[in-house]
Parts: structure tokens; C-alpha cells; sequence
């Protein structure tokens, strides 16, 4: 029974974590231009600050994917990077005035340099026990910065953080051109997690998740790859909470609590672990929900999220880009047996 | 010296709380490999369970102390049946976010039936005074509430080690395959020592009413502590739950007393310096890398 904690998780993984698959490169230029086409219309459709909500919590969660489904750690704790970053963000643009962009930059510095001790005690554990070493460095980081009250503002929080950017004033008071101004800095996020994946680097962590032993005994040192990772991570995970905390105007401790942690797993999961691309959909589902549920006045978001995340653990584990790309894969293997069987005939 | 007295005491009665929630982790772990993350909301039960029996059925803390167990051992029964059992089979992970959806399940359905506000509890009769020992005076339920803990973890201790049951749940813990192999019905015993972990963490709720807020969110800082306890301990050994958690308390209270604002990060700086030297925990068996 312990044997299994012994060794990296075993979690089900999309086909898209699957090293050998193969797009007509056409597909995939389509696919990028669609993507992103949809990234670009979103503020036409929704309101633009949930928009850019969507786009921070859905770069948060490509943060655990990147570690979850790639690597095969689950950290509980990301809450104190995206955090982390975002009062530093606050903190940098409140007192410099510097633009935005270069604040929420220093915060994904200070959310990396906070992942190094951190990810070096962590990764001495595997498994549930990574889970949960992670989490308590979480929380020792949030009473610090409850007790840190002359930088973090203790329980009001950082508020009136500025969208400095020039002087433009279009894009400091318009949520809808604060959205296409702040677009780049996601992207940049999106791009690191794609080519960290997509590189031998990348390979090195799947055979590490697949297979640790054997990882080693090629010559690989585990622990550094894991903290590499870990790091890249963070550093992605501070570019989304610096965003986050720009585009809202304040941070709060409500960002480093362990919820926060618990509810960017949730929307990787409802995503599809292995994906990628699965925890921005995730994303765009759970806050559009808590929205309309709080401007519905319901109390007890919890309900409905704990409900969703007991029903996804039981019944759903592949989440939305893995169910779906299990269904295309199916309906192609089909139509590939039917033509053989045609040509057979 | 009198107030260091005072603030072992204390500390001691907290340590029985995590010490005695940390053995219900401790013992669903060893036998099912889950680690269950409601463990800080059943403990939220077991103290929001104590108020609402007083305040419906005007039961007193004694007879809660008989009855929020037995609800609670039901209320685990339950969930194993219905919702954990589905995934013994799967990666740990899969039982680990189930259980913390069904945290923010219960949380959030008792904030909205009871309100965020504390619910009122009193000391229980008996042990409202104070005890002179010595020319020190101890709050007499802070003695009760650690005699009490360091009493049941010694009876569990006992049930584990000299009694049959003990002795099919330690060997399902050590080896789950040969026991099965023996004759022994391993399944059989997974419901109701799930049901009895849970349990476990209701005494604990019920023994933390009298002298804790009692709020939907109480569980939601103890489950962060209870981990850190079974990561100093070692999450494969009771005996190692028992000690941290006592340990934790300690820490906790005299932090509270010589350095009030940093009382809750000096727990997670003795985990991170126990990681660093003993990843495994103190007593908890290294493992294969």
C-alpha cells in the first residue's frame, strides 16, 4: 500500500501528455490561430474584467499542469507564488509607478526566488507527501504576511494598486484595453509552459514522472530537474497572480489562503491533467460559474465547487480537453478502420 | 516559573487535540493509504455537533462526548461507502482532492445553516473552577481536556497493540496483500476504520467546544497544522502522530506565550527543519528513492 507513495503519482493523463503524438502541422497552425482568435474576442463577449479573471486563473492552472501532469507532483501550495507575486506587484507599482508590465515581471522574480528553498525542502518528498509539504509552506507564508502589516496592509490588504502604463489613460481606466495590454504578459506565460514542455528538458521530466528510478538511473539527478520545474512554475504562477492583483487593484490575503491553492488544482482538474491547453477552459467554467453565483447572491460557493470537484474526482478524471481528445482520437480510429475495411473490400 | 507551568498545561491540551486527530490520519492512512483532507471539517463537526446538541436536545458536554463520536463513526461509514471506496484502487492523489471537495462541501453547507458568527458553548459542570496545586491554579477543564487526550491515545494504543482487532489492522496496515493471503477479510475492516478515524477527529471537535470559537471555518487552519503534525511525526507511524501532536502543541502554546505573532510560523519552521534532516519524519520509516 505505501509502496505507491514511494514513487512519482500515477495520475490519469490526457493523450496530449503522450510524447509521440503527432499533428498535421496544418491542424496545428489552424488550432493556434483559433486559439488565439478566441483569446482575442473574449473581452467582446464577456465583461472584460472577468475576461482577464479567466486568463490569469487559466495561466495559474497551466502552472500546476506543468507540474501535475508533466512532472507527476501535485503542489497544494501554489497559493503562495501566485500570492506572493501579486502583493509584490501591488507593492512595486504602488510605490515606483513604474509600468504595470515591469511590476508584475518583479513579482514572478520574487515568486521564483521563494521557490527555491522552498522546492528544495519540498521534492525531498514525493507523492501525497509532496501535497502536503507544500501546502504548510503555503500557510507559513500566509501568517507571515498577516504579521507583515506595514508591507502587505495585514487584513485590509494592499488596495488603490495602479495600472501605471505610460500615461494612457484608455488602458489605466478601461478594463476592456487593460485586457489586450495585460494579454502579453499571459502569453508569455503560456509560451514558457509550452516550450518547457516541448523541449528535452520536457522529456526528462515525463521520464521522471513516469518512471523515477530509471529517470536516475540514466544519469538524470531527479531532485535538480524537480526543482527546476518547480521554479519555472512558480515564475508562471506569479506572472497570473501578478495580473490578477493589477487588474482588481488590490491583493488580499484571501490570495495566499489555502483555498486558493485547492480551487486552481480544481480547475486543473476540471480542465484535464496532461493538457495544457485543458486549464484555461477549466478556468473560463469555474469563474464564470462563482460569477453568476455571486451576482445571483447564492452564499455557499462551496457547495456547488465541492460538489463539481467530488463529481469530476469519481466520475471524470480526464476533464473536458481529456474527454474531449479521447472522443476525437475514438471517432478517428473508427474512420480509420472503416476506410481499411473499405479498402479491403 | 508558575506561568511556564501554566503554558505546558495549555499546551498539552491542544497537543491532545491534534495528537488525537492526528491518530484517527495516522490510522486510515496505515490501513487505506488515504489521507484524508476533511479531517480538519469533521473536527469542525465534532465542536459545531457538541453546540447544536446543546442548543436543540439541551444535552449537556458529557453526553456530547458520547454521542458526536458515535454520529461522526456513522457520518464516516457513510462517505467511505458512498464516495472513498470508489477510489482505493486509483493514485492516493484522487481520495486526496475528494476528500477536499467534500471540505468545501461541509464548510460551506454549515456556514450557511449556523452563519459565520461563533455558536455559544459553556464549560462543562464540574469543570468550571479552578485547581490549586501547589500555589499554582490551573484551569481545571485544561487539565481534564490533556488527562483526557493522553488517556484515550493511550486506550487506541492499547486496542491497537493487545486486542485481535489490533492486530488485523496493524498487519492490513504493514502488509495488506499477506494478510489477505492469512485468511483475513482486509476489506471487512476498511469501513469502520474509516468511520473510527473520523470518529477520532470528532472527540477532538467535541474537547476543543469549551474553550474554542466555535465556526464552520475552526477546521480550516487545524487541518494545515494536523498535516504539518503528521509530516514531523512521520504519516506511516501512530506512535509518531501521538508524539507530534503533542509536540505541536507545545510549540503552538509557548510560541503563543514568548512570541505571540509568530506563534503559528514557528510550526511549520520545526516541519521544514524535520523535512531537511528526516525527510521520512521522526518516526517514520525512510523511503526507497
Amino acid at each position: 500500500m505505501s509502496a505507491q507513495l514511494t514513487e512519482t503519482t500515477r495520475v490519469e493523463t490526457a493523450a496530449s501528455a503522450a510524447p509521440d503524438r503527432k499533428l498535421n502541422p496544418f491542424v496545428r497552425a489552424g488550432a493556434l490561430v483559433i486559439a488565439l482568435l478566441a483569446v482575442l474576442a473574449l473581452p467582446w463577449l464577456i465583461y472584460p474584467p472577468v475576461a482577464m479573471d479567466i486568463m490569469a486563473w487559466g495561466l495559474f492552472a497551466i502552472s500546476i499542469d506543468l507540474l501535475l501532469g508533466f512532472t507527476g507532483l501535485l503542489s497544494f501550495g501554489h497559493a503562495m507564488f501566485w500570492g506572493t507575486s501579486a502583493y509584490v506587484t501591488g507593492i512595486i507599482a504602488t510605490r515606483s509607478g513604474l509600468p504595470f508590465h515591469v511590476a508584475i515581471l518583479g513579482g514572478a522574480v520574487v515568486a521564483m526566488l521563494l521557490a527555491v528553498p522552498t522546492g528544495y525542502l519540498a521534492v525531498r518528498r514525493t507523492g501525497i507527501y509532496f501535497a502536503m509539504v507544500t501546502l504548510a509552506f503555503a500557510q507559513m507564508i500566509f501568517f507571515i504576511a498577516n504579521q507583515a502589516r506595514d508591507l502587505t496592509g495585514g487584513e485590509n490588504g494592499l488596495q488603490g494598486i495602479p495600472k501605471s502604463f505610460f500615461g494612457v489613460e484608455l488602458i489605466e481606466n478601461e478594463p476592456f484595453y487593460f485586457y489586450y495590454a495585460a494579454l502579453p504578459l499571459i502569453l508569455l506565460g503560456a509560451f514558457i509552459a509550452w516550450r518547457t514542455v516541448s523541449s528535452p528538458f520536457g522529456r526528462v521530466l515525463l521520464a521522471i514522472r513516469d518512471n523515477p528510478a530509471r529517470a536516475r538511473a540514466l544519469g538524470y539527478d531527479v531532485e535538480r530537474y524537480k526543482i527546476m520545474v518547480f521554479v519555472i512554475s512558480a515564475g508562471i504562477a506569479g506572472l497570473a497572480g501578478g495580473v490578477f492583483s493589477v487588474s482588481h487593484g488590490f491583493a488580499s490575503l484571501q490570495e495566499l489562503i489555502w483555498q486558493t491553492s485547492g480551487k486552481v488544482v480544481l480547475i486543473t482538474v476540471l480542465g484535464g491533467i496532461g493538457t495544457l491547453w485543458g486549464g484555461p477552459l477549466g478556468a473560463a467554467v469555474v469563474v464564470l460559474l462563482e460569477d453568476y453565483l455571486a451576482s445571483s447572491g447564492f452564499n455557499g460557493i462551496g457547495i456547488i465547487t465541492g460538489t463539481i470537484f467530488v463529481l469530476i474526482v469519481l466520475l471524470f478524471r480526464k476533464g473536458i480537453w481529456g474527454t474531449v481528445a479521447d472522443l476525437v482520437a475514438r471517432i478517428r480510429g473508427r474512420a480509420a478502420t472503416a476506410a481499411q475495411g473499405k479498402r479491403d473490400a | 516559573m508558575s506561568a511556564f507551568i501554566q503554558y505546558t498545561l495549555q499546551g498539552l491540551a491542544t497537543g491532545g487535540f491534534y495528537a488525537l486527530a492526528a491518530l484517527g490520519l495516522a490510522v486510515i492512512f496505515g490501513v487505506m493509504g488515504v489521507v484524508n483532507f476533511s479531517h480538519g471539517a469533521m473536527y469542525m463537526l465534532g465542536a459545531v455537533g457538541s453546540a447544536v446538541l446543546l442548543d436543540v436536545a439541551d444535552i449537556p458536554f458529557w453526553g456530547a462526548l458520547v454521542i458526536v463520536p458515535i454520529l461522526l463513526f456513522l457520518f464516516g461509514v457513510l462517505v467511505e461507502r458512498l464516495l472513498v471506496r470508489w477510489l482505493l484502487k486509483l493514485d492516493p492523489l484522487y481520495n486526496f482532492l475528494l476528500t477536499f471537495g467534500l471540505t468545501l462541501l461541509i464548510v460551506d453547507l454549515v456556514k450557511r445553516k449556523y452563519g459565520v458568527s461563533g455558536l455559544p458553548y459553556e464549560l462543562p459542570a464540574g469543570l468550571e473552577g479552578r485547581v490549586t496545586v501547589g500555589g499554582l491554579s490551573l484551569s481545571s477543564y485544561q487539565l481534564f481536556a490533556a488527562f483526557f487526550s493522553v488517556a484515550l491515545c493511550v486506550a487506541v494504543w492499547l486496542l491497537l497493540t493487545k486486542t485481535r482487532i489490533g492486530m488485523i489492522v496493524r498487519a492490513s496496515t504493514e502488509d495488506a496483500e499477506r494478510t489477505r493471503a492469512l485468511g483475513i477479510n482486509v476489506g471487512r475492516w476498511v469501513t469502520p476504520v474509516f468511520g473510527f478515524g473520523i470518529a477520532l477527529a470528532g472527540v477532538a471537535g467535541v474537547l476543543a467546544a469549551p474553550f474554542r470559537a466555535i465556526t464552520a471555518d475552526m477546521g480550516s487552519n487545524f487541518i494545515i497544522i494536523l498535516f504539518a503534525v503528521v509530516v514531523i511525526g512521520g504519516l506511516g507511524s501512530i506512535l509518531g502522530a501521538v508524539i507530534a501532536g503533542f509536540l505541536v502543541g507545545l510549540v503552538e502554546a509557548y510560541g503563543q506565550a514568548y512570541a505571540p505573532s509568530y506563534a503559528q510560523v514557528l510550526i511549520f519552521v520545526l516541519m521544514a527543519a524535520v523535512v531537511l534532516v528526516r525527510p521520512a519524519g521522526l518516526f517514520g520509516r525512510e523511503e526507497a528513492s
